[in-house]
């Protein structure tokens, strides 16, 4: 069977690597013959300091002018959807910690909401309003993060600092609540690993409370600074229009002008309880998107002082044996409990069959999961929506005609996690 | 050692000195004490910066080698020297050798002519009224009467070792760094060179010991020319390469712009000229606007006070300089070049028909008409928008993110 050499037609079975039809996913080439002129192509990644991991740009500049740009991705690549396919539901949340990795705890979330709507299981209330505060830490982490990566590209590295320091603190209540920094593979299906104690609930309700005092010294710093609006006002415009058929989400869609954000949409894990605002850009530049990440950090504390204040009593775990992974202690002392244990880790587990779509609120924007199950301890099919991914198309359109400073303050606004973004 | 000390202060002039060999001593000493002196804070620069700016950002900084971190320069240089010196091949090797020296030279014979203690006294006339001219006495190693111009001419040659630099590396980034050092510094240069035209026409000499005298006996130019020491300020920072004007090496860009090939030692020269050009440029600022080597008469006490005052008002412009570096973003190119050309160039040749008026007609207030009407226009401004901002009912912030309390209609047209 001949396959014509210009359509990228299905291989054949048997088909050797370099049979298969080259499809050129670069629009530029850095070895390309062409005689550019005046112009330059210049290769920015994977290894870059503003390039926030492997993001490869290939851009093609008239002298400090962007002509076009050609993003590259790919480079973080782990399969982490064909991961989640053979491990199972219960296996493959500690991968998830690799995905957005500057917020694990909402990627935790986030799986263990999906594989619970698979199941036809709740996770009890005093769970979900844990999941609610750990999701709403994380948000802040990440977005100081993001803060403070996005000015020190743009110069103003003590900013970078400051934000360090605090998140430095948000890390240390992960680490006394789930026994990790950084990898915290916190949830488990039908609830969370475990129990927060009301000291730490009590230190987290005065950091919170505290928290919008530090919001105002970065805004002292930035917000008003002549040279920080210069370099961020009208720079990367997304339309509304842009935002929509993009898909863009999170803090990039809200500072264009979508208000649309998950928690207020379609809320899960009784979000719909807490009083909380959500802020949306006018014009949906850089700096817009800026603003509306650092309303984002304090509307995020008093989600968690009001859900620490509402905290209900009761179990962390969802009384569901055949799909919930029983406590240790049950474990090493009941009989049926280590029956359970065994099945659930061994891949004995029966799923009902049905196809669900799960998203939630992640830092970067709506983060989901389309899973697929036949019955099973682990999903047919599972297919992640990467909101980094999604946010990142958008550079084609945005970063022609900017110069090349502008393209860390894009690229900082957008705040993109490379680890989401090639899964 | 006296009649050392005797000869190094005499300030003879190099044109006309009764050459002799101690008179020549003297100046090798001179100029050997003045480099070390340089090198050694240039180091120590490095040291202060890296203190002060965790300092300001809330941690240590480097407190192991030695008390207080004070031998980290020493351990850099260590490190430094056994670093692989690499040439990448693709460079032009003559030009990527000679840049790093290139722009450190320049920026060490600045200091030929900057004095840094001594003494005055004016020259009065027949009439017993002082003429205006002083006979100053400096320490420096050279007494030019045209220390100005020179100056400004060694000033733009340093300008070429970034170019080459970032030339001969034959790298994008490295060829971006340079292109912008070289247009960035060409226009600041202009700036730079008009705010000093006021100040010579008001002491009427380009001898920098003149200049430290005129301040000396009436006021510091500071406050008679305001206008011409700001943009000075901010044309030295944008010539030595600092935040908020960094572009030639903004790090988050051009990864290291114009030294991004550069290794070991030949990186440390870059590094030291960069520190270099700072302790020049505060020093200029000194001697130009703060009256140099001279406090009220406090410099009369000894020459051993006036090297302290110096020191002492030099270490302020350097630690402002460090100051602005860990406070600001960075602009942008273009920002960069419309703030040189659209804004200080208009300003100070504006500054400098106004002083010439003023001492044509020998009327001292015309003087302040510029920073008078400068501040005059900034409140104007400031008064109008908070009338607007106050009609239009415009909270505190002027952009605001609107708050969306009710759910959006994103989610229900999905």
């Amino acid at each position: 069977m001949s396959v014509p050499s210009d359509s990228p037609a299905a291989p054949t079975a048997g088909t050797e690597l370099d049979e298969l039809p080259q499809v050129d996913v670069m629009d530029i080439r850095l070895d390309s013959d062409e005689d550019l002129g005046e112009r330059m192509v210049l290769n920015m990644g994977p290894s870059h300091p503003s390039t926030h991991g492997v993001l490869r740009l290939v851009l093609e500049i008239d002298g400090e002018r962007v002509v076009s740009v050609s993003p590259d991705v790919g480079y973080l690549h782990r399969g982490m959807e064909k991961l989640g396919e053979s491990l199972g539901y219960h296996r493959f949340i500690p991968y998830t910690d690799r995905l957005d990795y500057l917020a694990p705890l909402s990627n935790n979330c986030s799986i263990a909401l999906a594989a619970e709507r698979v199941c036809g299981i709740e996770a009890p209330p005093r769970a979900n309003a844990i999941r609610v505060i750990v999701c709403e830490l994380a948000r802040m982490s990440a977005h100081l993060l993001g803060l403070g990566a996005y000015s020190m590209d743009v110069g103003a590295m003590t900013v970078f600092l400051y934000t360090f320091t605090e998140r430095e603190r948000l890390y240390n209540f992960f680490e006394y609540l789930t026994g990790a920094r950084f990898t915290t593979t916190y949830t488990r299906v039908g609830g969370v690993a475990r129990d927060a104690e009301d000291g730490w609930l009590a230190e987290v309700r005065e950091f919170c409370n505290e928290f919008h005092k530090k919001v105002d010294t970065w805004e002292n710093l930035l917000t008003k600074n002549r040279i920080w609006r210069l370099r961020n006002e009208g720079v990367g415009v997304i339309s509304q229009e842009q935002a929509i058929s993009f898909g863009l989400t999170g803090p990039i869609g809200r500072g264009s002008g979508l208000p649309y954000d998950v928690r207020k949409d379609r809320p899960y894990f009784g979000y719909e309880q807490y009083d909380f605002d959500v802020p949306v850009g006018e014009r949906g530049d850089a700096y817009d998107r800026y603003l509306c990440r650092l309303e984002e950090m304090r509307q995020s504390a008093r989600i968690v002082v009001q859900a620490i204040d509402k905290i209900p009593q009761g179990r962390i775990l969802a009384d569901e044996p055949k799909f919930v992974l029983p406590e240790k202690y049950d474990v090493l002392t009941g009989m049926e409990q280590l029956i359970h244990q065994f099945m659930l880790v061994t891949g004995e587990m029966d799923t009902p069959k049905g196809e669900i779509h799960s998203y939630i609120e992640n830092p970067k924007g709506e983060h989901g999961y389309y899973i697929r199950s036949e019955g099973g301890a682990a999903p047919w099919r599972l297919k992640m929506r990467a909101p980094s991914f999604v946010n990142l198309q958008i550079l084609k359109e945005i970063v022609p005609g900017h110069m090349i400073a502008d393209i860390v303050a894009i690229l900082g606004s957008l705040d993109f996690v490379m680890g989401e973004c090639d899964k | 050692m006296g009649d050392l000390l005797t000869t190094l202060g005499s300030g003879l002039p190099l044109v006309g000195a009764e050459v002799t060999f101690w008179w020549v001593m003297g100046r090798i000493g001179l100029v050997l004490l003045l480099v070390h002196v340089l090198l050694i804070v240039g180091a120590l620069m490095v040291w202060a910066e890296r203190r002060v700016s965790a300092w300001m950002q809330d941690r240590l900084g480097p407190n192991r080698v030695g008390p207080e971190g004070l031998l980290q320069p020493l351990a850099d240089l260590g490190k430094f020297m056994f670093k692989e010196d690499v040439v990448p091949k693709h460079t032009s090797k003559w030009m990527y050798m000679l840049a790093p020296a290139i722009s450190l030279v320049p920026a060490m014979v600045t200091f030929a002519v900057i004095p840094f203690t001594g003494s005055y006294e004016p020259i009065y006339g027949a009439d017993g009224q002082p003429t205006g001219e002083y006979i100053t006495q400096s320490w420096q190693i050279a007494d030019l009467n045209i220390g100005v111009l020179y100056i400004l001419a060694i000033a733009s040659l340093g300008v070429y070792g970034v170019t080459l630099g970032g030339w001969a590396s034959n790298s994008k980034y490295s060829l971006l760094g340079g292109v912008r050092a070289s247009a960035q510094m060409i226009s600041y240069e202009l700036s730079l060179g008009l705010a000093v035209v006021p100040v010579v026409l008001m002491v009427s000499s380009l001898r920098l010991g003149d200049i430290i005298a005129y301040q000396a006996d009436t006021v510091w130019l500071l406050f008679t020319q305001p206008v011409a020491f700001f943009i000075f300020l901010v044309a030295s920072y944008a010539e030595t390469n600092r935040l908020p004007f960094d572009m030639p090496e903004s790090e988050t860009e051009l990864v290291a712009g114009y030294h991004t090939e550069y290794s070991s030692m030949k990186f440390a020269l870059f590094f030291l000229a960069e520190y270099t050009h700072m302790i020049v440029g505060a020093a200029l600022v000194v001697t130009l606007f703060c009256g140099g080597w001279t406090f009220f008469g406090l410099e009369q006490l000894g020459w051993i006070m006036g090297v302290l005052i110096f020191a002492a008002k030099t270490t302020f412009f350097l630690f402002a300089f460090i100051w602005v570096r860990w406070t600001l973003p960075r602009f942008r190119y273009d920002q960069l070049m419309a703030l040189g050309w659209a804004w200080f160039l208009p300003i100070a040749l504006l500054n400098i028909v106004l002083t010439g008026g003023a001492l044509a007609f020998d009327q001292d207030w015309v003087l302040y008409i510029l920073p008078v009407a400068l501040i005059a226009a900034a409140v104007i401004a400031a008064w109008f928008k908070y009338r607007r901002d106050l009609d239009n009912d415009v909270p505190k912030l002027e952009r605001a993110p609107q708050l969306v309390g009710v759910a959006g209609s994103g989610g229900e047209e999905r």
